[in-house]
Parts: structure tokens; sequence; C-alpha cells
């Protein structure tokens, strides 16, 4: 048996959902920051990371796509872990408790919490409204399918969408980085026990069924 | 033409892409395009195209080359019955004025200048536009139907989505994500890291070994 210092380790992403997961977080923070430069003129010196204003408006739609497809690998991967159950309506009345870490008083979720599947679920719907608003106002392929006032609606939902799915991917990224040994699940691909005891108590217990958790193995 | 609040420039991201001189000239600089297609958008007259062959917007620059060195326009130069003229803003106004007046005279009783959302000059055209005039206008003999003029809008005006894009949007936007940002930040400052204590790795371990 293993030192008592060292804490057991579950499985949480194999290598080609971690891999899935980083093209889709890369090609996000692209499409973010050339989204941005060409969103308002006071941001636009932003284009000058991706090699100016014509390589930006070029790139942009590209990585939209990569995006796009690379998400549609998560989706199938993730989506039935993400369906709603009884007690994610439990686990989000108690916002209050999750922002001050009284995690002891939140049900037992599984893989992921509430918080985590409005994450899933948000992006998948904004992805989809952002690919569809992005063929309209990709002019160098689609112009002629459209008509102008169709592309300026196209504009308006393209923007908004991106400002509410940047808000998630905020959340996204703070709530990594908030609750602590967190990340490691998608650079190693495993957390402590402790950490699925802490947060996904559910999820460790149906691991430990499967004979999924393992005792301390130093990784 | 030359709108004294120009959509194409509203919509515009790229700084210096779109400029408005004092002399009223909307031009667009192929230098610093992006070939983004925005001002195709914001133009309530239909008027920009982006080139398929080299990605860049264009439209009339009212040969602001050729104004800047003092010389009118090339359309009016070329024009062989002078029937295009060109000068100050003012002067063309009291031009159209007479021509105008000539009009009436002659039966046209719905003559009048084109010049939309620029409130004096008559004609009937433009009351509700938001593009403050412009500064290529058109004396009609049938003012009160611009349509009838190679489809000249009625009553041009910078759509309201795109005053939601460029204003709303925009600001609240970029608000939002300010405030989160700081939000967050302060959240962390406050209470401090969420983290995995002694005894829940020592719950997890008697979990995992069976003795729970």
């Amino acid at each position: 048996m293993a030192s008592q210092n060292e804490p057991t380790t579950v499985d949480r992403y194999t290598a080609a959902a971690r891999l899935n997961h980083w093209v889709t977080a890369i090609s996000l923070v692209l499409l973010a920051i050339s989204g941005l430069a060409m969103f308002h003129p006071s941001l636009f010196f932003l284009t000058a990371l991706f090699g100016g204003g014509e390589i930006t408006r070029q790139i942009h739609p590209w990585i939209g796509v990569i995006l796009f497809f690379s998400f549609l690998g998560l989706f199938f991967r993730f989506w039935r872990l993400n369906l709603w159950k009884a007690e994610d309506g439990t686990w989000l009345g108690r916002l209050g408790d999750v922002l001050a870490a009284r995690d002891d008083k939140l049900p037992e979720v599984v893989k992921y919490n509430a918080g985590q599947k409005l994450v899933f679920w948000g992006m998948t719907l904004l992805i989809l409204v952002l690919i569809t608003s992005g063929l309209v106002m990709w002019d160098t392929y689609f112009y002629g399918y459209t008509t102008i006032p169709q592309k300026r609606v196209a504009v308006l939902i393209h923007s908004g969408a991106a400002i509410v799915a940047i808000l998630i991917w905020i959340v996204h990224v703070y709530a990594a980085i908030w609750v602590r040994g967190t990340v490691r699940a998608m650079t190693r691909g495993s957390v402590t026990g402790g950490w699925a005891w802490r947060y996904h108590r559910k999820w460790l217990r149906e691991e430990i069924a499967k004979g999924e958790a393992h005792p301390s193995r130093g990784r | 033409m030359h709108c004294a609040e120009p959509g194409c420039l509203a919509a515009c991201p790229a700084p210096g892409a779109i400029v408005q001189y004092t002399n009223g000239i909307v031009d667009f600089v192929a230098d610093n395009c992006i070939g983004c297609g925005y001002c195709i958008r914001g133009c309530p007259f239909n008027i920009p195209r982006v080139s398929q062959a080299e990605g860049k917007a264009h439209k009339c620059t009212l040969c602001s080359d050729r104004v800047a060195v003092g010389q009118g326009p090339a359309c009016q130069k070329a024009c062989p019955t002078q029937a295009i003229v060109f000068g100050t803003k003012d002067e063309m106004m009291a031009h159209a004025d007479g021509r105008i007046k000539d009009l009436k005279s002659r039966g046209f009783a719905a003559a009048g200048l084109y010049n939309p959302g620029g409130g004096a000059g008559g004609g009937g055209t433009g009351g509700g536009s938001n593009i403050g005039g412009t500064h290529v206008m058109y004396v009609l003999h049938h003012a009160d139907k611009p349509e009838i003029y190679s489809g000249l809008a009625a009553n041009p005006s910078i759509s309201g989505i795109i005053g939601v894009w460029k204003g709303a949007t925009k600001y609240v936007g970029l608000a939002a994500l300010g405030a989160a940002l700081v939000v967050a930040f302060f959240h962390h400052v406050v209470r401090g890291p969420n983290r995995v204590s002694r005894e829940d790795e020592e719950k997890a371990r008697r979990l995992v070994e069976g003795r729970a």
C-alpha cells in the first residue's frame, strides 16, 4: 500500500478528450481575441497579433470552423454526462454556498455539477448561433446567399452571442482556477480522490464501483 | 452619397479605413481597409461593395484626390451639359433653389432637392432620416417620388440594428466582460482559493480502499 502522504487519484479525462478540449480552448481564445479586434475600433490593435487586419479578417472564420468541429467532438463525448438531474436544481439553488466554498452544504453530484452543465449547454447553443450567423457574415464565400438586411441581423446576433460566450468562458476559466486541483484534470487527466470527494462525490462513488479509482500511484 | 452622418463609418472597425473630411467627402482608404464588409451593412443607400479581386471596399470618392488639388470631380468635369455642378454645400443649395424655382414655374409642383436628413431644402424627402443630409444632392422634378430615379431611397436611414450593434452591444457588452473579470478577481481576493482539505483526501482514501 502506498504512502499515506500520496493522495489517491481518479482518472477524469483521457488523452484524446484532453487534446479535444485544448484544440477547442485555443480556438476559442483566438476567436475571442480576433473577434474583439474587429468589434470595437479601440481594440483593433489586437489584429497585430495575427499579422494585421486583413489576415485577422481572413483567419477568424476558419478558426471558427475548427472550433465548431472540435466542439462537436466535445459535445458527443460529454452530452450524456450533462443531462439535467434532480440534484442540479438543489445545487443551483444553493449558489450562495457554492460561491462561499461551503461545499459540504451541497448535494452530491456526478461528473458535472449544475454550473458545469450550464456552461456546456450554454456553449453548445451559442456555438450553433455563432457558426450560423458567422456563415452569413462570411462574405468571401457566402455573400450572395443572403440579403443586406439579413446580414445586418447576423452581425448583431453574432456579436451578442460572442459576448455571452466570452462571459461563460470567464466563468469556466475562473471556476477552474478558483477550485484548486481542477486544472490537472485537463493537463494530466486525473484528479485527487479528495477533489472528487469534495466536489463530485457521486461521481467518485461511481468510479470506485467501476474500479476506476486508484490508490496513490504518484501521478 | 457622402452623408453628414455616414452609416459606413459608424459600422467600420478599422481605424482610418473610412475617413470623413471637413469638406464633407467620405472616402475609403484601401490601405487601412480589411475587407470585412461591415460598411455594406452600415450604408442606407446600398452603395459600398467589397472587390472580389483584392478584398477591399470601394465606393465613389467624389474624386477626393482631384478635390484636394482644387479641381472638381471627374464626373462634373466630363459632363457635356453641365448638369453636374460642384462647389460648397451652401453654394450648391443656393444653386438648387434657383433650379427648383424654375422647375416649379414650369409646372413641376413637386420639384425639390434630394438631401435626406438635411432639413431645409424642400422636396419632402428624408424627413425622418438620421444621416444629417448628403454632400451629393439631386434636384428632382418629382422630389416626392425619389424611387423613380433609379431607385433613390425615399427615406434613407442607418438601420436601427446597426445602431444597437455599434451602440448598446459594443458598450454594454465590453462593460459586462470587464465587470465579469473584476468580479472574478475580487471573489478570489475575498474568498481565497477553494482547496481540498487533508480530511477530504483522507475520506476519499477510506472510500477508495473500501473502509468508508
